[in-house]
């Protein structure tokens, strides 16, 4: 692997532009790179070479006459959940093996308008349902990370793929989505930048759809620099998303760097929970005390509807999931297997194109919204999130910015959680509230447990607020110094 | 009431009482969420957006000229606009429903309670209340009979706004019904909402009929207790307003029959058959989906400002009901006259051209009898006429200002219905002119009293007898003589 692969995508561009290195030679790199890589990692679902070698050209083109965008020429993989026109996108599902799109998402055409360069798309957990990418119709992707005693880890999920490739420098940035954790945890699982901007920051249009009112297209990177980056060129209004916003994007990349002087960090007392490993709990303190240091006010503060975020948020996003997965009908595109009448046609084509997890959250999604039960679950996990937005309100009344740790462990072993649903969705217990609030949070590495592996702090800060959390973030990162890098053995 | 609707049954008098759904395709280039083309007749699935296919990560964006479209009906309905209304998922699978799940206005609809006024054939009205009007998105289509193996289904319709429209249960004969569904029909068509084309599916019903002992209704209407009615049961997608009489005719009589012979009406879904005149169960309350109801989560609440509702309220246009009236009290129409020429958009604006600075009651008389008598008579539509109203107005012209009589115009009109062209034209190139020259018409008198001795001596003691001599005059002069004048100078000379 070239050394130009471990440049940060800040760095790789600014290369770019001075003409050091051209888009077609990186674009190269990284298609050899990853491609040497998947077996090892199963981390990419697809690739397209010749796609990927004329946006180099076209970027090379630009790049020589001055022009070029905020990422000319730098290799981008995307979650196999945004459709790339022309390129199979299947969500890592059955149902999907074939699809592919005559269209195109609207973050990946704004990173394409951007500069972007596309370089393969990466595995998921199948819909983004899962917390370990361990539910891909493909198998499960490697953590580059590994275990005390060389066991394979989970990278996290669902954007497992993407958080991969970043850790393991096969592209200067990915594309994650996060409906429940789904950035932020495999980002503290692999040692890499996961954010999840304000929810409407980055269009829906084009993802494949899990959970509408939650789901986050997002970016993974290096650094925070890098993720400002990457969000600067992912977000923007878009008409064909009613929920877009219609609000002019900050200058998130500025904010990278800025004096954190004076803010107020809020800590809330609801995230310390049981079981949590004692390294966590470390992680944590020693953010709270690099920000100190920085110059920020310390708040205790308490965010009392937190323990009813994992119970609401699993009420919430699988019914959603359940009408929104309607679609994958056998009719239209997509798998479908023969029956004897229409029902068997609906009934053979599901089971057949659907895995377990999807099909679990389906039938949870189906039952909360049943007449009958309307009430006691879905209309009242609603009323819960208007509480955790309420929380979240008040909190940032005397507070800029929570930190929090992002998962509640580091990565664990593949397969040590697959078999207890209970466990798994426990990951996301740190997580789904700023899902349920749409508010901005990313994960940050902030150091090692003792079997060296990463561990993330979370920074949430108020709605249409990426600044202060892209400035908090970048003073733990420049606090931490984390530089840690999985040993190569892909 | 002596005038309600009974049917005779073995135990006694039985009533009807009916709430109807309609089913109104909204006027508009595009679809509810998606910028695909409505236009009717298109080659299948040449209408079909990604959205409307559902393809995956496709979302849908709300259509304004349609939510203002929703809004002016509303006003027309005399309802209440609900400024915050939202859009619900319904969910269920068939394969022209290619996302799933409809999207439609459940809790939440865009307009809220309205009544409108319906008159029956005898002229005399009723009012029925109108509970709700929601936007929702149209299925596509599914065609059995072209393959005797597989079904084919076409998505053109797929997503096309419908708004329905939810009556109270104020209806009580199959005539009200048919009634009812007319003037709606009327009321969106002067509003330019819908089209209102039954044939073409712009318009559909759903008939939810029930049956009771006479005095129940009333005492339902006092307290709004459902429970002094009978089970319903609903007649689904009727498409012509025969077919509607038909249908409630037919399932009263099934139900009656049923009750009387001690069963008990299960509430299910219908559908009635044109061919045999029937209605036949297509799913029993048992069998009715849970259609898991919840908020759009890909779509905001919709939230109205009240100036731009008042502003579509000021520039709505006359209403069938405005514009009887007016007719009556501005132009001099009778109550029935002014009926039916309001009745409909499209004669209405016929007639108000040939009235144009016209006599209007004359205009009235030669829309409403030769005009409409001959269309009808040959089958036509008003905008299939052949003479204009351009030109009909213009002969109305002829008559008033004595250019031409009565007689002679019912020559011009078939001369218009055949051959066309400018009326004033005609009588002038034909010599159809009404001879008004009183000299001319002595003369021919004159003649005809000096030929005619006797019978101009009996005319004094039968006066009766005047009408020979008009009629010779009128033949003598090819009937252009002005009968006025004529009736004059033979009174004059006749000595009466």
């Amino acid at each position: 692997m070239s050394d130009l692969l471990k440049l940060s995508l800040d760095e790789v561009t600014t290369k770019l532009k001075a003409k050091e290195v051209s888009a077609t030679e990186l674009a190269k790199d990284a298609l050899a790179a990853a491609q040497a890589a998947q077996p090892a990692l199963n981390a990419f679902t697809a690739f397209d070479e010749d796609k990927t070698l004329a946006m180099a050209a076209a970027s090379d083109e630009k790049l020589a006459k001055g022009e070029g965008g905020l990422i000319e020429g730098a290799p981008i993989a995307i979650k196999d959940l945004f459709a790339v026109e022309g390129v199979s996108t299947t969500a890592s599902s059955n149902i999907l093996k074939d699809f592919k799109p005559t269209y195109e998402s609207t973050v990946t055409s704004t990173l394409w308008g951007n500069g972007g360069v596309f370089l393969c798309k990466t595995s998921m957990d199948e819909f983004a349902m899962g917390s370990s990418n361990e539910t891909a119709n493909t198998g499960p992707v490697n953590n580059p990370w590994t275990g005390a005693n060389g066991e394979m880890l989970t990278p996290g999920g669902s954007s497992g793929g993407s958080a991969a490739a970043v850790a393991a420098d096969l592209c200067f940035g990915a594309t994650g989505t996060d409906t429940g954790g789904s950035i932020r945890q495999p980002a503290a699982f692999t040692g890499t930048v996961g954010v999840k901007a304000t929810y409407g920051r980055t269009s829906r249009w084009g993802t494949i759809a899990f959970a509408s009112s939650l789901d986050h297209p997002g970016p993974f990177a290096k650094t925070v620099k890098d993720s400002a980056i990457m969000l600067q060129a992912m977000s923007g209004h878009d008409p064909k998303d009613s929920t877009s916003l219609p609000n002019d994007v900050p200058n998130f990349v500025a904010a990278c760097g800025q004096s954190v002087k004076g803010l107020k960090i809020g800590v809330p007392k609801e995230y310390r929970v049981d079981g949590m490993p004692e390294e966590i709990e470390k992680a944590w303190q020693q953010g709270i005390e690099w920000l100190k240091a920085a110059g920020c006010e310390i708040v205790d503060i308490t965010l009392p509807h937190t323990k009813y975020a994992l119970p609401a948020y699993y009420i919430v996003a699988p019914a959603e999931a359940s009408s929104n997965l309607a679609r994958y009908d056998g009719m239209r595109y997509g798998l479908r297997e023969e029956g004897e009448d229409l029902t068997a046609v609906y009934e053979n084509t599901r089971a057949a194109g659907f895995g377990h997890e999807v099909q679990r959250r389906i039938m949870i999604g189906t039952y909360v919204l049943s007449a009958g039960y309307y009430d006691a679950y879905y209309l009242r996990a609603q009323k819960v999130r208007t509480r955790i937005l309420e929380d979240f309100d008040k909190a940032f009344q005397t507070v800029d910015a929570i930190l929090t740790p992002s998962a509640p462990s580091a990565a664990f072993a593949l397969g040590s959680k697959s078999d207890d649903p209970i466990a798994m969705y426990l990951n996301d217990v740190f997580t789904v509230t700023a899902n349920l609030a749409g508010v901005p949070a990313m994960s940050v590495p902030a150091g090692t447990d003792k079997d060296g592996l990463p561990l993330g702090l979370q920074i949430i800060t108020r709605a249409l607020d990426e600044e202060t959390m892209f400035k908090v973030g970048h003073a733990i990162e420049d606090a931490a110094g984390f530089n840690a890098k999985p040993e190569k053995w892909w | 009431m002596s005038n309600t609707y009974t049917i005779a049954g073995a135990t006694g008098d039985w009533e009807i009482v009916m709430g109807l759904e309609i089913h109104a395709q909204v006027v508009s280039n595009a679809k509810l969420f998606s910028g695909a083309a409505t236009a009717f007749g298109a080659a299948p699935n040449t209408q079909v957006s990604l959205v409307d296919a559902a393809m995956p990560g496709m979302l849908p964006v709300i259509n304004q000229h349609v939510v203002e479209q929703a809004v002016r009906t509303g006003l027309g309905l005399n309802a209440e606009i609900n400024l915050w209304s939202r859009f619900d998922r319904k969910n269920y699978f068939y394969p022209d429903l290619p996302q799933g799940y409809q999207i439609s206005q459940f809790q939440y609809p865009i307009v809220g309670e309205g009544e409108i006024e319906c008159e029956r054939d005898d002229g005399s009205r009723f009012k029925v209340g109108i509970e709700r009007l929601h936007l929702e998105q149209d299925a596509g289509k599914s065609i059995h009979d072209l393959d005797p193996s597989h079904t084919y289904v076409d998505l053109n319709r797929s997503g096309v706004a419908l708004m329905e429209i939810v009556s109270r249960p104020h209806i009580r004969s199959p005539e009200e019904a048919s009634a009812y569904v007319s003037k709606m029909r009327t009321i969106v068509r002067y509003l330019g909402t819908c089209g209102g084309d039954m044939e073409k599916g712009q318009l559909r019903a759903d008939v939810n009929v029930s049956v009771c002992k006479p005095g129940q209704y009333e005492k339902f209407r006092e307290t709004g207790d459902f429970s002094h009615l009978g089970t319903r049961c609903e007649i689904k997608n009727v498409n012509s307003l025969r077919f509607i009489r038909q249908a409630i005719e037919y399932e009263a009589k099934r139900q009656i029959d049923i009750i009387e012979e001690g069963g008990t009406i299960d509430q299910e879904t219908r559908l009635f058959d044109a061919n045999t005149g029937v209605t036949r169960s297509m799913r029993s309350k048992e069998e009715a989906h849970d259609y898991r109801y919840f908020p759009d989560p890909d779509l905001l609440p919709l939230e109205l400002q009240q100036d731009w509702v008042d502003q579509i309220r000021a520039n709505l246009p006359e209403l069938p009901d405005q514009k009887r009236e007016r007719f009556k009290s501005e132009l001099g129409l009778s109550e029935y006259d002014a009926s039916v020429l309001a009745a409909d958009k499209d004669r209405a604006d016929y007639f108000e051209t040939v009235a144009e600075g016209r006599d209007a009651k004359l205009a009235s008389n030669w829309v409403n009898n030769e005009l409409f008598g001959r269309l009808n008579k040959e089958g036509m539509g008003i905008n299939d006429s052949p003479v204009s109203a351009q030109q009909l107005g213009g002969l109305v012209a002829l008559i008033k200002d004595g250019t031409i009589s009565g007689k002679i115009a019912k020559d011009v009109f078939e001369i218009l219905w055949s051959e066309g062209g400018d009326p004033a034209q005609i009588v002038e190139d034909r010599g159809l002119k009404q001879v008004t020259d009183t000299g001319a018409i002595e003369a021919v008198i004159d003649q005809l009293i000096a030929d005619n001795p006797d019978q101009a001596a009996s005319v004094k003691e039968k006066p009766k007898a005047m009408g020979w001599f008009v009629g010779q005059v009128m033949k003598a002069m090819q009937g252009k003589a002005n009968p006025q004048a004529v009736n004059q100078i033979l009174k004059d000379k006749l000595g009466l």
